[in-house]
Formats: C-alpha cells, sequence, structure tokens
C-alpha cells in the first residue's frame, strides 16, 4: 500500500508543472500550428486548407528580417560574451567582499521593465543627447550623421539588454572553478595566459554555452529594441510577427512566421549544442560515480 | 568499480615499478634552502624565522598540527607564496620572485587537482606539453609514467570515473613525468582510507627511491611521517621544534611537543638531581644518562614509551630497574596488544603497550583499579624540556593521536 503511494509521489510533484505545461505551451502550440495552416481572414473566418504557402511566403517575403534579426541578435551575444566574461571573471575571483555589491548591479537593471529601459536607451542616443554630441566631437559619429535609427542603436540596445542573461550563467561557472586547478596549471609550466586558455576556460565552457543560447535565443525574437531605437531599415523579424498579428492582423501569416523563427532557432540549436558538445551543456563533471 | 583496483596491481606482468619507466633521464635533483624564512600573512606569522637545509635526493617531511605553517611552507617552495622575509633556494640558487611555473618544482595536491576536462594522459602530458617537449617523447613519457603508477588501461578516461586512490596516484604521475628537481607533496594521502594510505605509503616510498629525486612531504600524520621519511621536521606555530631521522625524534625528542606529537606523550614531570638522577614528582629518584643537560633543580619531564614499558604486580616486579606505582585505569584491547592507561600522579596518566603473545597472559594482566608498578630500563627513559608554546596543547594533540590509531 505504501509503496503504491510512494511510487506516485514523484507524478503528484510532476503534476502543477505538467498542467501547467499542457494549458498554456502545449495546447497553444497546436492552436498556433493549426492556425498557421489555415486561410481566410479576421472578418471572414480561418478555414484549415493546409496552406503550406503561409510558410513558403513567410521565407521567401521576410529573409531579410530574419537574415537581419540573426545578425543583430548574434553580434549582440559576442559583445555580450566580450563584456560579460571579463566581468563575471573580476566578480568571480577578483571582488573580494564587494561580490554581493557587484551581482547585484548587474541584476538591478531587472528591477525597471525593460520597456522602460530600452526608452530611456532612446533617450541616451537621441540626435541632441549629450552622448552624441560627444561622439561627434570625437569624430565616432560624422557631424551631421546619428546614433539613433541605425544598427548600431539595435545592436547596442540589446547587449545592454540581455548582458545579465550572460553574465549570471559566466559567474555561476566561473565562481564553482577550484582555485587549486589553476595552481596546478602554474605549477605545471604553463604561464598565466595559458592557464587561462587551458584550465579556466574549458572548465567555464558549460557557463558559456548557457550564456549564449540565454543571450541569443531571446534576443533574435526581440522587437522592442528594434522599435525604439531601430528605423524602418532596422525592422527584425520580431517586429514583422508583432505587426502581422496586432496590425494587419493576417493571424495565420503570424504563426507561420513564429513556427518559421522557431523552428530555425532549434536547427541553430541543435548544431549550436552538437558543436560545443552536449558534456558542455550538461556540465558533465558533477556526475562522478 | 572493484576496490581491489585502488592499490597498484601486485601481479608482476602487468607491472613492476622501477623497472617500467625509464629512469635514465632522471638526474639533477637538488636540494632545498630556507634562510630565515618569514611569511606572514597580515600580523600573523605562519612560518617564522626558519632555516631547513633538505638534502639532494632526501624524503624530507614536515609533520605538525593544521596551522603549525608546514604548507605555507610548502607553497614558499613551489612558488604560491612568496617569503616576507628570508631566501629560498632550490638546487643551490635563489629562487626568490620567480613564479611557479618557472620553478624546477612539481607538486602533488591534497585535492589532487586534476584537470577534469582532460583525460589522464591529457593530465599528465600537460606540463611537458607547456614545456615544448616533442610530441613523441611526450607520449613515451606519460606512457611510462602511467605505466609506473598502474593506470596504463585507464590512460583515456577522465579523472572523474577513477577512485581516490587512483586520482592520487594520477597526480603523482602528472608531477614526477616532469622529472622536477624537488617534488613537493601536501598531504597526498590525507582523503584516502587507511588501508590504501598503507599501500601507497610503501609505492610512494619505493618510487622516491627509484627516481632518487628531493621529496618534501607534508602530512599531520605521525605515523606516515615515521614509515616513509629520512628525516622529519616537526613543526609548531610556523616554527621546527626538531628536525632529525625518523628514529631520532621517536625515541629521542627534544621538547615535550614532539613527544606529545609523535607517538603517545607518557610524559612525567620531573626535577633533575644532580648529574645522572631525576626526581619524578610524586615519585621516586631514577637514574637517567640524560640529566647532563639540565642542571641541578630544573624541572624537566621524563618520557618513556609505551611499549618500553612493563607493567607487573608490585610483588612480581623486577627491583633492579627502576620504576613508579600506579593504579590500572582502564584496559583497552587493540588486537596485536592490549593498551593500559596506568595513573601514576594527579594528571599523569602513562600508556602502557602490552604486546598480546598468549592468550593466557592476557588473561593474568591487573584490571582495573589494581595497584601496579612500571618498570622500564634506564636508557629507555629521555628526558626533554618544556615546549615554550602549546605544551598543553601538545598533550591533547597525542591523545587524539592515540583514540584516531585505535578507531582506525
Amino acid at each position: 500500500m505504501t509503496s503504491v503511494r510512494q511510487r506516485l509521489v514523484p507524478y503528484w510533484l510532476l503534476a502543477p508543472g505538467l498542467i501547467w505545461l499542457i494549458v498554456f505551451f502545449v495546447i497553444p502550440m497546436y492552436y498556433m500550428g493549426e492556425l498557421s495552416l489555415k486561410t481566410g481572414s479576421i472578418d471572414t473566418g480561418y478555414q484549415l486548407t493546409w496552406a503550406f504557402s503561409n510558410y513558403t511566403d513567410a521565407i521567401s517575403q521576410y529573409s531579410t528580417q530574419f537574415f537581419r534579426a540573426f545578425y543583430y541578435a548574434g553580434v549582440a551575444t559576442l559583445l555580450c560574451l566580450l563584456i560579460g566574461y571579463p566581468l563575471a571573471y573580476a566578480i568571480a575571483f577578483k571582488a573580494g567582499r564587494w561580490k554581493n555589491l557587484m551581482l547585484f548591479a548587474v541584476v538591478a537593471p531587472f528591477f525597471t521593465t525593460y520597456l522602460i529601459r530600452t526608452i530611456a536607451w532612446k533617450t541616451i542616443l537621441d540626435d541632441s543627447s549629450p552622448v552624441v554630441s560627444f561622439l561627434k566631437t570625437i569624430h565616432l559619429v560624422p557631424q551631421d550623421g546619428r546614433v539613433l535609427a541605425t544598427s548600431a542603436a539595435v545592436i547596442a540596445g540589446l547587449t545592454y539588454n540581455f548582458l545579465p542573461f550572460m553574465v549570471l550563467p559566466l559567474f555561476a561557472a566561473l565562481e564553482r572553478v577550484d582555485i587549486r586547478l589553476l595552481e596546478a596549471g602554474k605549477d605545471l609550466y604553463a604561464s598565466a595566459t595559458q592557464t587561462f586558455l587551458r584550465i579556466t576556460l574549458p572548465i567555464t565552457m558549460p557557463g558559456i554555452v548557457a550564456g549564449v543560447l540565454l543571450t541569443f535565443i531571446p534576443a533574435s525574437g526581440d522587437y522592442v529594441n528594434a522599435t525604439f531605437l531601430g528605423g524602418t531599415n532596422q525592422a527584425m523579424i520580431g517586429n514583422v510577427i508583432q505587426s502581422k498579428y496586432l496590425v494587419v492582423r493576417d493571424y495565420s501569416e503570424a504563426a507561420a512566421l513564429s513556427f518559421t523563427l522557431m523552428a530555425i532557432i532549434l536547427v541553430a540549436l541543435i548544431v549550436y549544442i552538437k558543436f560545443a558538445g552536449t558534456e558542455a551543456l550538461m556540465g558533465d563533471e558533477e556526475e562522478a560515480e | 568499480m572493484e576496490g581491489s583496483s585502488d592499490l597498484p596491481p601486485t601481479d608482476p606482468e602487468s607491472d613492476q615499478p622501477g623497472e617500467t619507466a625509464g629512469n635514465t633521464a632522471r638526474s639533477g635533483s637538488g636540494g632545498v634552502r630556507l634562510e630565515g624564512v618569514t611569511k606572514k600573512f597580515g600580523d600573523f606569522a605562519a612560518v617564522h624565522d626558519m632555516d631547513l637545509d633538505i638534502a639532494d635526493g632526501e624524503f624530507f617531511t614536515m609533520l605538525g598540527p593544521s596551522g603549525c605553517g608546514k604548507t605555507t611552507t610548502l607553497r614558499m617552495i613551489a612558488g604560491f607564496e612568496q617569503p616576507t622575509t628570508g631566501k629560498v633556494l632550490i638546487d643551490g640558487s635563489d629562487v626568490a620572485g620567480l613564479p611557479a611555473y618557472k620553478r624546477p618544482t612539481n607538486t602533488v595536491f591534497q585535492s589532487y587537482a586534476l584537470f577534469p576536462h582532460m583525460t589522464l594522459e591529457e593530465n599528465v602530458g600537460f606540463g611537458l606539453k607547456r614545456q615544448k617537449v616533442p610530441k613523441a617523447e611526450i607520449k613515451k613519457r606519460v606512457a611510462g609514467e602511467l605505466e609506473r603508477v598502474g593506470l596504463s588501461r585507464e590512460a583515456k578516461r577522465k579523472p572523474n570515473q577513477l577512485s581516490g586512490g587512483q586520482q592520487q596516484r594520477v597526480a603523482l604521475a602528472r608531477a614526477l613525468v616532469n622529472l622536477p628537481k624537488v617534488l613537493l607533496l601536501d598531504e597526498p594521502l590525507g582523503a584516502l582510507d587507511l588501508k590504501l594510505r598503507k599501500g601507497l605509503q610503501v609505492q610512494l616510498k619505493e618510487i622516491q627511491r627509484d627516481v632518487g629525486i628531493t621529496f618534501v612531504y607534508v602530512t599531520h600524520d605521525q605515523e606516515e611521517a615515521l614509515t616513509m621519511s629520512d628525516r622529519i621536521a616537526v613543526m609548531n606555530e610556523g616554527m621546527i621544534e626538531q628536525c632529525a631521522d625518523p628514529e631520532t625524534v621517536y625515541d629521542r625528542p627534544s621538547t615535550t611537543f614532539v613527544a606529545g606529537f609523535i607517538g603517545v606523550s607518557n610524559l612525567m614531570p620531573a626535577v633533575a638531581k644532580g648529574p645522572g638522577e631525576i626526581e619524578i614528582a610524586d615519585g621516586p629518584t631514577v637514574p637517567t644518562a640524560d640529566a647532563a643537560q639540565f642542571s641541578s633543580g630544573e624541572k624537566c619531564f621524563a618520557v618513556v614509551r609505551p611499549e618500553k614499558l612493563t607493567v607487573s604486580l608490585p610483588e612480581n616486579a623486577p627491583g633492579d630497574q627502576p620504576g613508579i606505582d600506579g593504579i590500572v585505569e582502564s584496559s583497552l584491547y587493540l588486537g596485536t596488544s592490549t593498551q593500559m592507561a596506568i595513573k601514576v600522579a594527579d594528571d599523569v596518566n602513562m600508556t602502557v603497550l602490552v604486546p598480546n603473545a598468549s592468550e593466557d597472559a592476557r588473561q593474568h594482566l591487573p584490571g582495573g583499579g589494581a595497584k601496579v608498578r612500571l618498570n622500564w630500563l634506564p636508557e629507555h627513559m629521555h628526558l626533554v624540556a618544556e615546549s615554550d608554546p602549546g605544551g598543553s596543547d601538545a598533550d591533547q594533540t597525542s591523545t587524539d593521536q592515540v583514540t584516531e590509531g585505535v578507531n582506525s
């Protein structure tokens, strides 16, 4: 009797999450999938016609925006990594008693909403802002040029907004690095640079993989940064989906676009994990015998 | 994983340490010299004005309780710490300011510190690769070293697939393969169970003899130190209390701390009574050849090791040997011997180890509360001065050590 109850315990623990997932993820996904294969309009109603043309249209008409989204997200992810790794390294190894304060500073922007922070960047990068006039003074921006409504502005916004998603997993990975391994490296004739490249970097690879995924995936579907900081030539695929859904109200096309984005990201993810190794993603050094 | 794989294979076909790995390249080992080395962390002096001379090819052990400065000393030789004042010389040359990766030393860490993302082969080859040794030679030397420690078959495995004892041997191979002038070992067997430790002690000593490299070994385990070392430095609070070969440290400790830390303390407070005699507190006046170092009336302690004491009923006691009366407090069966605690004065308990040679004799040992006499040969009693710092701590430590030994 008890054994039966005991065997059921995991399922009871699983149930709330599972129900949540089914109601708010699986069922909507099913409706979205079905919707993406329908034709019609909001006035006449939608019929399931297995309209795969929704998909071919999505790709042929909006390949620019797809490409741009991955390009922006890719550059932003790279910048996040280049800024985030030294930052996480400094917090993990050099911050001493300032460690918690610095971590708080990384997370602090979350206390303000995403929209407000992005609009703040719009003010910062505005044509008349002190930042832009300074950039003009040092000739980084031409006198008649502007920063707002450029690719640089959108990438800068994405980098800023997603930096914490990169820093936190990197910090978690770096903090777990055993200092004695670095000493062992030095003891075995590796200079500081070699110790970093041969030991610290490979050991923190799971953190890098996690950070890249957490940054790249949401960044490539983002439309807020492009809306506020970009112009018409900076529209990402997120902007297209948003306008299809909320402005044009072409639900089928919006659903098809969403599924295409998801599929591309999924394929990219599989390739990436294969390349980086599942070991790196799962952090297998924990599972000793 | 079967437990026996922790120990190197005894099968003569599979591995013969000493013959397999080439000793050809092993030469130019050097000694270590510390001159007036002090290391301060803030106000705290972890190591205080230490002079030390470790000979070429010696198995030298630094022994002491945790916090005595032994590991700090080792880290200064390795180059992980720089001395606050004083000089460290390796093979005759001053290594001041040289970082660890430029020193001719290698370290076996207490926690092994194996690189988790590399196979055993890659771990062992790491140092050679950094030194730009040709690939073919790396391969040969790594294979030889793994064979020496009996892990050839596991070469492609990752460290986390090995047991503690195997990991420890990889750490040893990873250090030795570089043919350092000095090998530094920081409690390398500390995390292993007793049986495994014993096996590896023997193997370590064999390897050291085989390669002829200077070993500087840090441990808090006095038995380990006595078993393996050519010389032992007993350390306490950043200073060396005694530095001598194991026999001398055990039989002729120079301070109460050493007497207490090595083996069972068995200290009887006494007062010197001119040459050749001391008076044990609350006890008889006994002869000793050791009293010359103390002036008459000076306080000292008399040490007799537990196995050098005999216990008998007063009426059967040998009259021609010095002795002291006491009361049996407790008696503990240890298998090969029986450990008896005999109270000879207030706060003075003597431990006696009686070999369990015959069951009959054991049955007739005096029980608790019995009045007995302890006897010893005059040459087995040794006098020590009281250590300046932490003399009472030393006694405490020794008691812990005994208990530890009994349990394991």
